[in-house]
């Protein structure tokens, strides 16, 4: 089936079988393999991309279900050389070690701070409740996510 | 992990999704968000030859006040009820129960009357549904019919709705009377070791429990007790009467009953008892 898409601004298509994954669709069909696969199962958030200005995993959508949607992915957030905000508070903080879950915890938290009304350190940590990183740096993850939002820790 | 393959049909409305449910038989499914449905699939446990989509019908998704109960479209988001005000202001225990389903990411995509119809006992809304008696509209070739919560879990994974049927409304009697939710487990976002529903109505107490049989169930005994005088700390003794608890490697039987008991004076206390 043919599944036209807006990411990060630009319309793209692929024909792809009806039991192809968000997620692949957008690594291998795309070739925006930014978003990464972590678990597969819906469990540990490092497909997270943005869908309709949402945060969902995207190993649990098939491309089919959102044919004609629009998504952000972590290569749509920088302009040009300069990052997101979102982004630079995770390098200015270290919010990474090895970096592979990091990709979904940027897009979970761009969701994350359009959604809170007040951004405090116990939001943040449940509000990144489906998010895991192995390394377990979840410290400077919260700290970099409090300082994108502005918020003193 | 990827699913067997299928074929893909976006049904324009519940009457189309009706007929093309009819047309491709018992091996056709209905698609959401896909958040029960998908999982199933990747790990083949459910391998429909046909996937009917209904997750975009606007008529599925809405919160409202109807003549004297609240009505809530099946394919209406975790999200959106965690954010209703409708819900907020006349059924609040809804509102927090669906706030606390998986995380985040999956309450963007997924919906209660998805998590209903996939009957599994470790879920939290159809115990939320138990607890308040909230009632299930079901529409099929010969028209609708109205299903208590009561009598929509039949089995593990099995609920009345049958192939030829959809799930339509899901309603609830509004109640803004003290409430109670424990869910246990090791990480925020997994499913309920054991989980507790308290809900005050019009009707009595209602408390209903996650993952404690095969189907989730009301704490009857508990009910019973409640009715009859009983303390708040008597009643939750009774919590895990005529229970069946799984086993696996989160706890034993023993464990959960005993999760059960304590969750249940907890959320008894919580919601004023």
């Amino acid at each position: 089936m043919l599944v036209t898409v807006n990411v990060n601004g630009r319309e793209m298509s692929a024909d792809v079988e009806p039991r192809t994954l968000l997620v692949y669709f957008l690594r291998e069909d795309l070739g925006l393999t930014g978003t990464k696969v972590g678990c597969d199962t819906s469990s540990c958030g490092a497909c997270t991309v943005l869908l309709e200005g949402e945060s969902v995993k995207s190993c649990t959508a098939l491309a089919v279900q959102v044919d004609g949607m629009a998504i952000r992915t972590i290569e749509g957030l920088a302009d040009g050389d300069t990052l997101h905000r979102v982004q630079e508070a995770f390098r200015e903080n270290h919010g990474l070690q090895c970096g592979y879950c990091t990709p979904g915890m940027v897009m979970a938290t761009v969701s994350l701070l359009e959604e809170l009304d007040e951004v405090t350190e116990q939001a943040v940590r449940e509000g990144l409740e489906g998010n895991l990183c192995r390394c377990t740096g979840y410290h400077n993850i919260v700290k970099a996510v409090l300082a994108a939002a502005g918020v003193v820790s | 992990m990827i699913p067997a393959s299928f074929d893909y049909v976006r049904a324009g409305s519940v009457d189309e999704a009706i007929a093309l449910l009819g047309e491709h038989g018992p091996e056709a499914k209905l698609l959401a968000g896909g958040h029960s449905l998908l999982p199933l699939m990747k790990l083949r446990l459910a391998t429909p030859s046909v996937l009917v989509d209904i997750g975009r019908l606007a008529e599925l998704s809405y919160v409202r006040h109807d003549d004297g109960h609240v009505a809530i479209g099946a394919a209406t988001r975790h999200r959106d009820l965690e954010t209703s005000e409708v819900l907020a202001e006349m059924v609040p225990v809804l509102a927090h129960v669906a706030g606390e389903v998986g995380d985040p990411q999956v309450r963007h995509r997924g919906t209660i009357g998805g998590s209903v119809v996939h009957g599994d006992p470790a879920s939290d809304l159809p115990a939320a549904l138990l607890a308040l008696g909230g009632s299930l509209v079901v529409r099929g070739p010969l028209g609708e019919r109205v299903v208590p919560a009561s009598e929509f879990f039949l089995g593990f994974l099995e609920t009345a709705v049958a192939p030829d049927e959809v799930l339509v409304e899901i309603r609830v009697p509004p109640t803004t009377a003290g409430f109670g939710f424990e869910k246990f487990n090791r990480r925020a976002q997994d499913w309920a070791i054991v989980g507790v529903v308290v809900a005050n109505t019009s009707a009595g107490t209602g408390v209903a429990l996650v993952n404690m049989a095969t189907t989730p169930i009301r704490a009857g005994a508990t009910e019973a007790a409640l009715r009859a005088g009983s303390s708040l700390e008597e009643a939750a003794l009774a919590a895990d009467e005529g229970t069946t608890p799984p086993e696996d490697q989160n706890a034993s039987r023993e464990y959960r009953r005993h999760l059960a008991r304590v969750l249940t004076r907890r959320a008894l206390e919580s919601a004023g008892r």
